[in-house]
């Protein structure tokens, strides 16, 4: 009766650890893995940033999106981040981080936006203060 | 039967407080003892990673409120040259792949490799910073300086921060060949070569954010 959990998982991985049995050979190959993602997703957002073929309000997305993709590529294959079991700790706090960050920039720009909505325009206030 | 019973209900209360010492197989996480030190020093210096792109969010968040005071002066689409961005990324990047040829490397006690992809490394890295030190000297140099408006105040600390702290990594890098060179792949030179890949690699994810909020974002017409 095999349980899983007492094979090879049965203990955390530092983060940016490895969990692997393999050879020299096949770690290398995963970094040009992810090598070769980062590039291709690179090429594309310098691409799309300058072009004219696509719906232009469509391309702040794109990016934020291409950009989002790349970051995961980065945590999968250089920094080791993984959804295996010996990971749970890594990446709870990875999301407790990603949290904290959506937090800061979305109710950021949220609020600032709000209050710049609702300031009198500039010269109305240059007349009040004369 | 009802003996069964009992001592199987008893065994999982056992488990449950911890008191089977962990248990001969040591497969219930947590309940063997302390961590391995390479764990706990690696994870906490995740957490200093994940603190450190908080403080950075804020400085997105500034940049991001930002954009459009430029008090009449030149806006990112005047200013930013993404032929120079694009050379900055690639050194970037590359030098993120051979910081995990130098992890590799170490893992396997290879000293030679070591030495050679961390040496790739610190030349890719130096290389970053002499085009971002040549871009921010052109900006000053046009007028077009932290001074001049909001906008270039919070461009200047966004990207300068993420500058300081690639200087600050190819110093610890210098220090990790050093002691590599000094005193071999000792366990806590390990930890620390550790600590170094993953303060690189969150280096490089810091900059995807930056090129695409502050680049590419910013030079859009």
């Amino acid at each position: 009766m095999t349980n899983g959990r007492e094979q090879a998982d049965d203990i955390d991985v530092a983060p940016g650890d490895e969990h692997l049995e393999g050879g020299v050979a096949q770690r290398v190959l995963g970094y040009l893995a992810g090598l070769a993602l980062a590039i291709l997703l690179t090429a594309t957002s310098f691409y799309v940033a300058g072009t004219d073929l696509v719906w232009q309000p469509s391309i702040p997305v794109a990016l934020v999106v291409l950009a989002i993709a790349q970051m995961g590529v980065h945590l999968v294959f250089f920094l080791h981040i993984t959804t295996g079991p010996d990971n749970t700790n890594n990446v709870l706090a990875l999301a407790f981080g990603v949290l904290i960050v959506m937090l800061l920039m979305v109710g950021s720009l949220w609020i600032m936006a709000n209050l710049n909505h609702n300031m009198m325009p500039m010269d109305q206030i240059m007349q009040m203060q004369r | 039967m009802s003996a069964v019973t009992f001592t199987s209900a008893q065994g999982d209360a056992q488990a449950l407080r911890g008191l089977d010492g962990g248990g001969g197989s040591g497969s219930s996480r947590g309940w063997g003892g302390p961590a391995p030190k390479r764990i706990v020093t690696g994870y906490g210096f995740w957490i200093f990673i994940l603190s450190d792109m908080i403080m950075f969010a804020a400085f997105f968040a500034t940049y991001a409120v930002l954009l459009g005071q430029t008090a009449g002066g030149p806006s990112g689409h005047d200013l930013f040259n993404l032929r120079n961005v694009a050379i900055e990324t690639a050194l970037l990047l590359a030098s993120s792949f051979t910081c995990g040829l130098a992890s590799i490397a170490a893992d396997v006690r290879n000293k030679i490799w070591f030495q050679v992809a961390m040496a790739v490394t610190c030349a890719l890295g130096l290389g970053f910073l002499a085009i971002e030190g040549r871009e921010f000297a052109d900006l000053v140099a046009r007028g077009a300086g932290p001074t001049r408006s909001a906008f270039l105040s919070a461009f200047f600390t966004l990207v300068g921060c993420h500058g300081l702290h690639v200087s600050a990594g190819i110093l610890w890098l210098l220090t990790m060949m050093a002691q590599v060179f000094a005193k071999g792949f000792r366990e806590d030179i390990q930890r620390r070569i550790l600590c170094f890949a993953l303060f690189w690699h969150a280096l490089d994810i810091i900059w995807i954010a930056v090129f695409t909020v502050v680049y590419l974002l910013g030079s859009a017409k």
